[in-house]
């Protein structure tokens, strides 16, 4: 099956700056897909070219095998919720909601049971007849949503859809857009620069920075499996060891071997390990060291140990009720490990 | 807190500032509706001098010159000041030369402007008369109508364009749909403004109205009328070019302030 969406090749440069460096994905019908990165990382111009607001300095973008890079904004059947929602403040709600059905020329009666519909998904009815200024901003977020869901296009993007929201609110429209992606069945595209967010929500991400893409894959793959050490270091907290690769293992400056079940590259390079595969006591690997610092997560304890091996503390995540969590105070001397298999090899 | 109006001095200074504007134009108004001829006999209440007006086919004549230069001037002002105000917010190339030669009909004394525009029309051999009037009018309205809806624009938020292109529509209806509606209230006070400043203006129109009586607007015949003395008539012809003038302010003001229509 061919994918809905391909992006082949995609450049886009200011001057002499690329933006979007030679960038190329495939995005499959009903896929909720994030592209993750840091501001600058070209995930927003990016939208923009799919959206058509950019022009690309080179590649193409196809749309059911047809190129639409050279369509403007209004001819492309996708539609782009802003990240401001940039709702029309003179208009009630309805009329924002109707605007994109009345480009399309539907009959009014049409119209109207489209909207009436949308009000109703998302739970506005009540507030049709309001401007945007007399709603909160959960509600702006869900009329710009509304408005660009009613033109049923062929893929919506999201420009940092939750990104005004609080944190409370944010955790529920997380859920509430994967929910509605899967009830409408239409393709998402989101760009967010939270990665909890592009983990909890997508069914498969892309990791942008400087404008290239650095790794595509499924949240898992990319938390379990980076590419690199920057896709490992911008996916979650990862703690690094630098030593010198050998083929029994890293060999860390104190001769002490991290072990691998890795294909091991040649010179120096990097261990990785996910503080959460971390547990007190020995394993394949054992280091030792002293507790620089707990945070109390609630669920959790975030350990901080200063140790010989690292040139910062090594992170550990502990159980916050566990008998180690309880008892451990700062300057205590632990020993920690982990297992062979969870430790990620990089060049450094 | 410290309140200079508080300060007997200061509180006589404002009274006296106030007094010396405001009471000959009360005055005014009040004589306008003096019964009697003499400025300085009361004689009784009367509308007879806004009657008199409308039997003087001069001021009639002067009176709709006036409303046909401001309405054109306004028009055309509005559609152009505009047009050019949006134009220099989304094209900012040459933007700092552009608006010194824009706003420099503000600055420069109309008495300047005046002489220029005659040696202009007269070089061109155009014909004075109302077009010349109007045209001449366009020229400072347009300033005024520009400053007003850039000073609107500074503020618009050009994501709502861009949205409404994204939900399918044409520049051209985008504009007619969101642009123009948002931008209404500043449009609206730029009209108004400028649709004052032409009702009232004389040295220009003095200076491009040509000869005869055909092109004679109000602010001109009103001239003529007091070399002859200050009659009743005219305080009554004063008094509704006051309140027209106050009206369209006061409504521009308020529409400038009170933001988006339905706020």
């Amino acid at each position: 099956m061919t994918a809905l969406l391909q992006i082949r090749n995609i450049t886009k440069r200011f001057g002499t700056v690329a933006a979007v460096d030679d960038v190329s994905l495939d995005i499959a019908q009903n896929e909720f897909f994030a592209l993750l990165g840091a501001s600058g990382s070209g995930k927003t111009t990016l939208l923009r070219m799919l959206a058509g607001f950019e022009a690309p300095s080179a590649g193409q973008i196809l749309l059911d095998g047809q190129d639409i890079s050279a369509l403007p904004p209004n001819k492309r059947p996708v539609n782009l919720m802003f990240q401001s929602y940039a709702l029309f403040p003179h208009m009630t709600v309805r009329a924002n909601i109707a605007y994109g059905l009345e480009m399309e020329r539907l009959p009014r009666a049409q119209i109207n049971q489209r909207v009436d519909d949308i009000l109703s998904v998302i739970e506005l009815t009540a507030f049709a007849n309001r401007k945007p200024d007399q709603l909160s901003g959960g509600q702006k977020q869900r009329v710009a949503l509304a408005r660009a869901l009613v033109k049923r296009p062929r893929v919506l993007l999201l420009d940092e859809p939750l990104g005004a929201l609080d944190k409370k609110l944010r955790g529920a429209m997380q859920l509430e857009l994967k929910r509605l992606q899967h009830e409408v069945g239409i393709t998402f595209i989101i760009v967010t620069h939270d990665q909890e967010e592009a983990l909890v929500m997508a069914d498969r991400v892309a990791i942008l920075q400087g404008g290239k893409l650095l790794q595509c894959g499924t949240p898992r793959q990319v938390y379990e499996h980076p590419v690199n050490r920057f896709a490992a270091d911008f996916i979650g907290v990862m703690n690094f060891f630098a030593g010198h690769a050998q083929p029994s293992g890293l060999r860390l400056a104190d001769g002490t071997q991290i072990r691998t079940d890795q294909p091991m590259p040649t010179g120096p390079a990097l261990a990785a390990v996910r503080p959460e595969r971390i547990r007190l006591g020995p394993g394949d690997n054992t280091l030792t060291g002293t507790v620089h610092a707990l945070a109390y997560h609630g669920l959790d304890l975030q350990l901080h140990v200063h140790t010989a091996h690292a040139a910062k503390p090594v992170i550990l995540r502990l159980t916050a009720d566990s008998p180690e969590a309880l008892t451990l105070h700062q300057g205590d001397p632990v020993t920690f490990g982990w297992a062979a298999t969870d430790t990620r090899i990089f060049p450094a | 807190m410290h309140n200079p109006a508080r300060q007997p001095l200061m509180l006589l200074i404002l009274v006296l500032t106030f007094g010396f504007l405001y009471i000959p134009i009360t005055v005014l108004i009040g004589l306008s509706f003096n019964a009697g001829g003499l400025p300085t006999v009361w004689t009784g209440f009367s509308f007879k001098w806004y009657s008199a007006l409308l039997h003087n086919s001069d001021i009639l004549q002067a009176g709709l010159n006036t409303l046909i230069v401001a309405t054109c001037a306004t028009t055309l002002a509005t559609i152009f000041g505009t047009s050019l105000a949006i134009g220099m917010e989304t094209r900012r190339r040459h933007g700092r030369a552009l608006e010194a030669l824009i706003f420099a009909p503000m600055i420069i004394p109309d008495i300047v402007l005046a002489i220029a525009l005659l040696s202009f029309f007269s070089l061109l051999k155009v014909p004075m008369g109302l077009p010349t009037i109007i045209a001449a009018h366009v020229v400072f309205n347009l300033a005024f109508v520009c400053a007003v809806v850039r000073a609107r624009l500074k503020s618009f938020d050009w994501s709502i364009v861009e949205a409404s292109a994204d939900l399918g529509a044409t520049a051209f209806t985008s504009y007619r749909r969101i642009v123009i509606p948002v931008l209404a209230p500043a449009i609206i006070a730029g009209a108004l403004l400028s649709f004052t400043l032409s009702v009232d203006e004389f040295i220009i129109a003095f200076f491009t109205a040509g000869a005869g009586r055909a092109s004679t607007t109000l602010p001109m015949q009103i001239y003529a009328m007091i070399r002859f003395g200050v009659t009743p008539e005219i305080n009554a012809l004063a008094t509704l070019v006051i309140a027209i003038s106050v009206t369209a302010l006061a409504l521009a003001q308020r529409l400038n302030k009170g933001g988006l229509p339905g706020q």
